[in-house]
């Protein structure tokens, strides 16, 4: 049963909105065939998910081309991290090529109708995703966080699928716009209870090394503890990191899982996982430090909230980052802007460490970066960046928030 | 030599008929996560491939992992000669399949037979995404 249109729609197609959509509505459709579509889905919001080394120079000629025909975005629509904080890169040693690039990319998106946020928490930053409503999103991070904390609908709208979002304003309506493909499949019985925001990545961890299929959804059971934006917002980064997963759910706290029986759909779960005690500590000392030294400590990934921020101030305050490690926290803008206000970016400079606004580490070229600081080992209370930083060719050590603090001020990495 | 055809049918994929050498991975793929993009090349030291160029292979793997990165990878490696010819997953996931589209790259997934029971590295596979047909051409020697 192949995918059907609307009479606007077969407009789109037919080039009645330019061109740009059109070809925008055959990609979408190409897709929404592939996984049994039946119709499309009006989107409340796109977020782009597209820096300029992720998408390489075809992608960039892809944008091009799309505002050289006069593409415009027709839903509000914001940008994801970027490659380069643009006051800072120099003093790191990005390459200047990159932020030429990356300035190049913001203006031809800011052309189109964007609004460039610039990062991976639209969520916490501005736009603040609805029960119900089905959006456009790229990050995989902002979707799970979307789907399964708000009960928004969004699939993972990788980089191109996003531009086609924000150009025809719909969606195929396939996977997490259904109800079927948001319930539960799994059943995770968690008797170690998460203590910190790190403990929810690493709780993440645990799930998303089993589960690692878009398709399956897990639901947690005997969780004690509440957790807040930052930790839901780690345990969704990290299961949407190591299994690709775009929904889940927790009994009691997540809005379609008032009870088991709901988020499971009434349906019996496919399998169980049981989080026995010590397995969050032994996700952690699964990550083997080859050395001693801690070359970088880097927190925010996804983009720290300003809570975040002001908790690593309060843990630098009168400490001195080691001289041989380098301490960087990336976030958003608005975070950025209310730290220096607040005097909390004084704080960590004054540490010696840096806060950087608008990217992220793993696109942030740290191949680079490693060349020309010597970087091998990275400690990181995300246990996103360190699943994704080794194939930049590093030695990635996943640590509570404390211990990588601990790491920058000694210059040491814990056992 | 297996004289008897080996022919996995499917749902339609996307893209074109392709012929080409397969690669098979036990480990999932994602552009971001294992993959040296400038090369070509698997560089996550912990990946089953590591070491192995995709270009110009069909990739056989079970799970797509991973984020957006791949859905603008695959245009970017294919315009540099250095992508699959086409992709083979037990299961897809939207981000790889929304790359393919852009790229031009074939790709089908949960074939039957399972491509990862039914593929070994080395095969010569023809791909037709829209009849959701692969045939094994001829066995690796």
């Amino acid at each position: 049963m192949p995918l059907r249109l609307t009479p606007e729609e077969d407009g789109i197609l037919a080039g009645r909105w330019g061109e740009p959509a059109g070809r925008a509505l055959a990609m979408q459709i190409a897709v929404g065939d592939f996984f049994g579509a039946r119709e499309m889905v009006a989107v409340a919001s796109a977020h782009l998910t597209g820096d300029s080394e992720s998408m390489g120079d075809a992608g960039l000629g892809f944008v091009e081309d799309l505002v050289r025909q006069g593409a415009r975005f027709v839903v509000p629509t914001t940008t994801n991290a970027r490659n380069v904080d643009f006051d800072c890169y120099r003093e790191l040693g990005q390459p200047e090529e990159v932020a030429a690039k990356e300035r190049r990319l913001r203006d031809l998106v800011v052309a189109m109708g964007a609004v460039a946020l610039d990062s991976c928490t639209n969520y916490q930053a501005i736009c603040q995703p609805l029960f119900g409503e089905h959006l456009a999103w790229g990050d995989t991070g902002t979707v799970i966080y979307a789907n399964a904390v708000a009960g928004a609908r969004s699939n993972f709208e990788g980089g191109p699928a996003s531009y086609a979002a924000a150009l025809t304003g719909r969606v195929p309506a396939y996977g997490m716009h259904l109800p079927e493909c948001r319930a539960g499949t799994h059943l995770v019985e968690v008797r170690e209870q998460p203590r910190t925001v790190s403990d929810w990545g690493a709780l993440g961890v645990v799930v998303g090394r089993q589960l690692t299929n878009y398709w399956l959804v897990p639901v947690f059971t005997g969780l004690q503890v509440a957790p807040g934006g930052d930790a839901l917002k780690q345990l969704g980064a990290t299961l949407a990191s190591y299994g690709s997963l775009a929904m889940f759910h927790i009994v009691g706290v997540t809005p379609e899982a008032r009870t088991l029986e709901e988020a499971l759909g009434g349906r019996a779960p496919r399998a169980r996982i049981e989080v026995e005690p010590g397995a969050l500590d032994r996700i952690y000392r699964s990550f083997v430090p080859e050395k001693e030294k801690a070359d970088l400590v880097v927190f925010g990934t996804p983009h720290l909230s300003l809570f975040e921020v002001r908790l690593l101030a309060e843990l630098l305050r009168g400490r001195r980052v080691h001289a041989d490690t380098m301490l960087l926290l990336t976030t958003n803008r608005p975070v950025k802007a209310l730290a220096d206000r607040l005097g909390y970016t004084a704080v960590i400079e004054e540490a010696g460490g840096k806060i950087l606004a608008g990217p992220c580490y793993y696109i942030m070229t740290p191949r680079e970066l490693a060349r020309r600081h010597g970087f091998r080992t990275i400690v990181t209370d995300s246990a996103k960046l360190a699943n994704i930083i080794p194939a930049s060719g590093y030695n990635a050590i996943f640590r509570p928030t404390a211990d990588c603090v601990e790491a920058a001020v000694t210059g040491r990495i814990s056992a | 030599m297996n004289a008897s055809p080996v022919i996995l049918t499917g749902h339609a994929g996307v893209g074109e008929v392709v012929e080409g050498l397969a690669l098979v991975s036990p480990d999932g793929f994602s552009a971001r996560y294992d993959l040296d993009r400038v090369t070509g090349r698997i560089s996550r030291e912990s990946h089953a491939l590591y070491g192995a160029s995709i270009a110009g292979k069909v990739l056989v793997c079970p799970i797509a992992k991973g984020g957006f990165a791949t859905s603008w990878a695959l245009f970017d490696l294919r315009s540099r000669g250095l992508a699959p010819v086409a992709m083979l997953f037990t299961w897809a996931n939207p981000v790889m399949v929304q790359g393919a589209v852009l790229a031009g790259i074939a790709l089908m997934d949960q074939l039957s037979p399972d491509a990862m029971e039914a593929i070994r590295t080395g095969d010569r596979v023809r791909v037709d995404p829209k009849a959701g047909r692969v045939e094994v051409i001829r066995r690796a020697q």
